[in-house]
């Protein structure tokens, strides 16, 4: 299968490793990844701001630049850009009067698959640790981001590949389904009831005795990572293709204050 | 005449009332979040509610099949409200009930402070109703010297509190057991001294109170749950039996309504009576329910009134993409499930529809642009879990962005400064809108590993983006971006294979992280 | 323009993009296959629930299960429609019919006379078995809305025969005109740190009576 990666903007410019993690993930598959040049974002930050008329351009470079090369799928390693794709693109180009926008990025849109979804569901993966070699030997929680969860309605996928990595010890957090209250702008401009529901996002990722917090959505890890650090928890966040990525010849590294011990047998 | 020929009213008219924020959202969740108190009471209200009702949700094989038909129904209300408003009136005069109509929250006011003048009523005992809480009706009635005793346990706690609700079900759920004794012991004429914090005994204190003041009542108000246009029918759903007491023992019912309630037939009422009780209370059915049409000879009020509120409806009606906020059936499961209502409790958003409805609600019944009612659209994370929770399926986030759009635009109408997150959102569309100009930025990513510093982390931001630094650190970014990477990576010669083929790639992850190869 | 015609107006105006009226999908359960005897036991079970007490009893027996509910009880109310041989065992045990104070057109009870009595015995409409719901409509053996509203105890019969699984059912044997008061349970609140109280307003007691036959 040929697959066109959308890295997403956070992942290209902040958090790379995920995105080389999702590339050796399906390369490691047999498959063939291309990386369309011209992508940038989604666009979902204007969208949610009620920034509609600067969303257009962003939506329209989205759109032609998954026109361009030929590909069977686009994967996303985020649910919440993948969500704006599929959900926001055809309303933004409706909006903007744009008929024709509106039904490009439909057709774009129906091909995007956010990566568990694409693992499980396409590329038929159940165990990770025997499919991909994935092993892991770290106790971890895990966070499933809002838009993954009930926009694209993932359900456990990315928990249950997870769970089949090699290794792996994984503790249950507690209201996990709670927002981490990221939200996009929503952070800056309700700074106080963002930073709250944060403190307790974090709260009970520190609580499950967990080295670190895997998710699917880099901007979610972002502001919970952002947390976690400035608490000076110790504690960190990392996307769960890394984790998927990561085998005993080829650890993930970790950020944050977690050192990497590998060939550790998980406890 | 017809108004048909007056020519149509084009623009909308907007409502007045209690439903406006008092200052910005941010800036009252600021203060309410300082509040332990409040956080854990509305923590531990929330938190209930929120288990009991998914356990008798999830009891129902036909939930979502209900929820599809009640989203239905409500559209079909909406598209046809005109004249299933024409059909309810004619059966609701036929069988003796008289209807008025208000065209907002003043016009409602003085129509029912003249019904109870026509009375000789100086009293009136009043059912739990949102419609006239967003009128401000008892304010109204105590400045014409008309005392309006509020009858529901949670309303009267904060009556007596001299409070305003927070919560559409739980008016009270901001208060805790000792609170409501203290309140209780201090404003309660003739209480028990002795009175414990005992929900029990604290239920019985308040209906001892009341007693009197229902059997000899002459003209109580309510609200209604659900109007049925085929019919005539007028229903209250209620816990406590205050509800019974208003709408049974007086000579004189007046009840207060807005326009959007209308269902359209008697087998409707199925749906919602299944709906509302498991989102609201968390209960398989409410313990009453009262339906009453018109007048019943020799049983119950023989003069009954109905006032038909518009307030803004028809504005909202008139919003494509926001009419579907009047679909809400005030059941507050919304709320219940919302991190920001949950930490920040009800007054923060000021109108008298709080949480992720009130959000959507409050500006679309005042305008978002002709009132200054505009920050309410952003008070939340757009996490979703209301729309999930909303029995007829209200896509509350979708509106709310939309709403966030309606804000942008009537400001780029307006002649003044851009604010830093116009210029903000503008640099970023150029940023964002082609590969090239973000592989530009990139370049720029080691000045940001420069600022972060030996910490590998940057902690103190300026201006809007200091609200992301009051609470989170921001990793040093890394050396290269992932599309500086891959373009080294995968210069291949024209022509040529891509080295990216499956089996000529080294399969073996590379080191990752955000920490750039040494 | 007067007020109605202003906001009709209004309306119309709003809804000048005609939105289609959708068609209403009822794909949920609007009958059940439960017999008697299911009913009879779902209903019992969510009845207890909500903290009323339920009695099952033959049609027979009702007189004496009557009779030891209202033992010890002062006057109680019943409306007039109600059959009088229900209270044989009662009006026996006190030698006469002398508790009983009967609502009937033209012989009112007074709502202080209602505020006076200890319970109220009534008839019922229809009962909804999932929800533990107990339907009154005013006919002749519930009497008056007020009647079982202000005593503090409502002794309620529900005959076997009127329960039905789920609210659809229900509905369809309600005239919807009629005044209805659908009660699941003794009045109750939560408002209070969402704690479930049993007993404001309304009777604080509900005693059911199933009458099989």
């Amino acid at each position: 299968m040929r697959i066109a990666l959308f890295a997403t903007c956070i992942v290209d410019a902040m958090y790379p490793a995920t995105a080389r993690a999702t590339v050796s993930i399906l390369e490691r598959l047999g498959h063939e990844v291309i990386f369309p040049a011209g992508q940038a974002c989604c666009g979902q930050m204007h969208v949610n701001s009620g920034y509609f008329k600067e969303a257009l351009p962003v939506v329209a470079n989205h759109v032609k630049a998954f026109e361009e090369d030929e590909y069977d799928v686009a994967v996303a390693p985020s649910g919440s850009c993948v969500a704006s794709v599929k959900h926001q693109h055809p309303m933004i180009a409706r909006r903007c009067g744009d008929a024709g926008l509106e039904a490009r990025a439909a057709a774009v849109g129906h091909k995007t698959y956010e990566l568990s979804e694409l693992l499980v569901d396409v590329l038929g993966v159940t165990d990770a640790a025997a499919q991909l070699g994935s092993y892991f030997p770290h106790k971890i929680t895990y966070h499933p981001s809002c838009h993954g969860m009930r926009l694209l309605r993932l359900g456990d996928r990315q928990l249950d590949l997870l769970r089949s990595v090699g290794g792996i010890e994984l503790a249950e957090l507690p209201e996990a389904e709670q927002c981490c209250g990221f939200g996009g702008t929503f952070s800056m401009k309700n700074a106080d009831v963002s930073s709250a529901m944060l403190a307790d996002k974090t709260a009970n990722i520190c609580g499950t005795g967990a080295e670190l917090c895997a998710g699917g959505d880099a901007s979610c890890l972002m502001h919970i990572g952002g947390g976690l650090s400035r608490q000076g928890s110790g504690v960190t966040t990392l996307h769960f293709a890394e984790i998927l990525a990561s085998t005993a010849e080829h650890p993930a590294a970790v950020t944050g204050d977690v050192r990497l011990t590998t060939g550790r047998t998980a406890r | 005449m017809s108004g048909t020929f007056l020519g149509m009213p084009s623009l909308p008219v907007f409502g007045t009332g209690n439903l406006h924020e008092h200052e910005p959202f941010p800036k009252a969740a600021h203060r309410e979040l300082g509040n332990a108190q409040l956080r854990a009471n509305l923590g531990h209200a929330t938190r209930t509610i929120r288990d009991k009702r998914l356990a008798v949700v999830s009891e129902l094989p036909d939930w979502e099949e209900l929820r599809d038909a009640g989203r239905a129904i409500k559209e079909s209300v909406m598209a046809r409200l005109p004249e299933l408003l024409e059909a309810f009136e004619a059966n609701f005069t036929a069988r003796g009930g008289t209807i008025h109509w208000a065209r907002d929250a003043g016009e409602a006011n003085s129509i029912v402070a003249a019904l109870i003048r026509d009375q000789g009523a100086d009293e009136v005992v009043k059912v739990k109703s949102m419609a006239t809480q967003e009128i401000g009706l008892n304010e109204y009635l105590e400045e014409q010297g008309i005392a309006a005793f509020e009858t529901d346990l949670a309303e009267l706690i904060v009556q007596l509190d001299h409070d305003k609700p927070s919560h559409i079900l739980v008016p009270a759920i901001h208060k805790n057991r000792s609170q409501v004794r203290d309140i209780f012991l201090r404003e309660m004429d003739g209480v028990d001294p002795g009175l414990t914090n005992d929900p029990a005994r604290l239920a019985a204190a308040a209906r001892a109170h009341l007693r009197r003041k229902f059997l000899s009542a002459k003209v109580a108000v309510s609200g209604a749950n659900f109007a049925l246009a085929d019919s005539g029918t007028l229903a209250v759903v209620e816990s406590e039996g205050n509800g019974r007491m208003c709408l049974t023992l007086p000579e004189t019912l007046i009840t207060v309504m807005g326009v959007e309630k209308l269902l359209p037939a008697w087998e409707d009422l199925e749906v919602f009576m299944q709906l509302l009780p498991r989102s609201s209370t968390g209960e398989r059915m409410n313990p009453y329910t009262s339906l009453w049409t018109g007048v019943t000879p020799d049983d119950g009020p023989q003069n009954v009134h109905l006032v038909l509120l518009d307030n803004g409806r028809s504005a909202a009606l008139a919003d494509e993409m926001g009419r579907s906020a009047l679909h809400c059936i005030r059941c507050s499961a919304c709320m219940n499930v919302c991190p920001v209502y949950e930490r920040t409790g009800g007054h923060a958003y000021g109108s008298t529809y709080p949480g992720p409805i009130g959000a959507i609600l409050s500006p679309l019944l005042t305008g978002i642009t002709a009132e200054e009612n505009n920050s309410l659209p952003y008070a939340s994370s757009l996490c979703g879990a209301c729309y999930d929770a909303c029995p007829v399926k209200i896509n509350i986030p979708d509106i709310l962005v939309h709403l966030r759009g309606e804000d942008v635009d009537s400001k780029r109408g307006k002649k003044k400064l851009p604010s830093q997150m116009d210029l903000g959102m503008k640099a970023a569309a150029w940023a964002l809108s082609s590969g090239k100009n973000l592989g530009l930025v990139e370049k720029a990513l080691p000045l940001g590993r420069i600022a972060a510093g030996p910490d590998k982390k940057i902690t103190k931001l300026p201006g809007i983006a200091a609200g992301w630094t009051q609470s989170r650190d921001i990793p040093a970014p890394p050396g290269q971006s992932f599309r500086q990477w891959w373009n080294k990576e995968h210069q291949a010669p024209e022509g040529a294979p891509g080295p990216y083929a499956p089996g000529t790639e080294p399969t073996g992850p590379q080191p990752t992280g955000t920490e750039e190869n040494p | 323009m007067n007020a109605r015609e202003e906001i009709l107006g209004r309306l119309r105006s709003a809804l000048r993009d005609t939105p289609a009226v959708p068609e209403v999908p009822r794909d949920y359960r609007r009958a059940s296959g439960l017999g008697e005897e299911q009913l009879i036991e779902l209903l019992t079970d969510r009845l207890v629930d909500y903290k009323a007490n339920v009695f099952v009893e033959e049609a027979a027996a009702v007189p004496q299960r009557l009779a030891a509910l209202l033992e010890g009880t002062g006057n109680y109310a019943v409306p007039h429609g109600l059959a009088e041989t229900v209270f044989a065992e009662a009006d026996a045990r006190d030698g006469g019919s002398g508790r009983r104070l009967t609502d009937a057109p033209g012989q009112r009870l007074s709502v202080a006379a209602l505020d006076a009595v200890d319970a109220v015995v009534t008839g019922s409409a229809v009962a909804v078995a999932e929800t533990g719901t107990i339907i009154l409509d005013a006919g002749p053996d519930q009497g008056r809305r007020v009647i079982s509203l202000v005593p503090d105890r409502h002794i309620c019969l529900v005959r076997a025969g009127d329960i039905t699984a789920i609210l659809p059912e229900a509905l369809q044997r309600l005239d919807a005109t009629r005044p209805q008061t659908w009660i699941s349970g003794p009045s109750a609140t939560s408002d209070i740190e969402l704690e479930r109280v049993e007993g404001v307003h309304g009777p604080r007691t509900l005693d059911v009576v199933i009458v099989r036959g």
